[in-house]
């Protein structure tokens, strides 16, 4: 009943996520910025280091989507406080062009609190990307990424 | 997709099928100050985008909301969504106890 519309708008546009951890920001840093570090938890084999202005081409190391190509274009990188990139969320169909298609922003934000860091993990752009992409993408993959987590217990001392 | 959403007219016209349901063109003309052929472009537009369908009812074209559409959007977001809120868990535990 509500102006479905305008909260269609609102909260399709953007995923945003907050949390925090215990631990310097300047080791968060490191493990965003420093592009092995990040596939280490991310679960990507990045090819090359994050620049700004740079791409870089990932795969996902997970077995099951070890076909999706990552493809990440470095936009900014503000050191200790703000790193993001561009690039196609769910490339999930290995005989497609995703180039050619709109990519979304990831921004991580990092800000120090008491014993720790707050990361706030933004990625915008998913009204630009077609509807036929999205519904295909879905329809790809069965079984999510659920999976992922066990990845999780690795890094647990 | 939510480009289409950026006109008023079109605003409004989402809202009354969410709130009335499927509704005939001429019924989504009235109280319009926009004509019926702009309140037919409009919602072919909306169609395009894939946010209403229509059928035809005799002689006149009945619109309503593609929720299945709609719905996939959602589901799309919610499963990238949750994407990261497991990609933060694996951050988190990277930076406090693992390898970093």
């Amino acid at each position: 009943m509500t102006a479905m519309a305008t909260e269609a708008q609102k909260s399709t546009d953007r995923i945003e996520k907050h949390f925090e951890v215990r631990a310097p920001r300047s080791k968060v840093w490191r493990a965003i910025s420093d592009s092995q570090q990040f596939g280490a938890w991310f679960g990507v084999r990045v090819e090359g280091p994050f620049v700004e202005g740079t791409t870089v081409k990932g795969f996902i190391t997970h077995k099951d989507y070890e076909h999706f190509k990552l493809d990440f274009q470095i936009e900014k990188m503000e050191a200790e406080r703000y790193f993001s990139y561009r690039w196609h969320p769910y490339p999930s169909d290995p005989n497609y062009d995703y180039s050619k298609d709109p990519r979304t922003l990831v921004e991580f934000t990092l800000e120090d609190v008491p014993g720790g860091t707050v990361v706030t993990i933004v990625e915008s752009g998913f009204d630009k990307i077609p509807l036929a992409r999205r519904i295909d993408a879905f329809r790809n993959n069965e079984g999510g990424w659920n999976g992922q987590v066990k990845n999780l217990t690795k890094y647990v001392a | 997709m939510f480009a289409a959403l950026a006109d008023a007219t079109r605003l409004r016209l989402l809202r009354r099928l969410s709130s009335e349901g499927s509704l005939s063109i001429t019924r989504l003309s009235e109280g319009e100050d926009v004509t019926r052929q702009a309140i037919t472009r409009h919602l072919y537009a909306l169609g395009d985008a894939g946010l209403v369908r229509h059928k035809r009812k005799g002689r006149e074209q009945i619109w309503d909301l593609d929720m299945k559409r709609l719905e996939k959007a959602r589901q799309y977001l919610d499963h990238v969504a949750a994407q990261w809120d497991a990609a933060g868990a694996r951050l988190k535990a990277f930076v406090e106890d693992g390898e970093a």
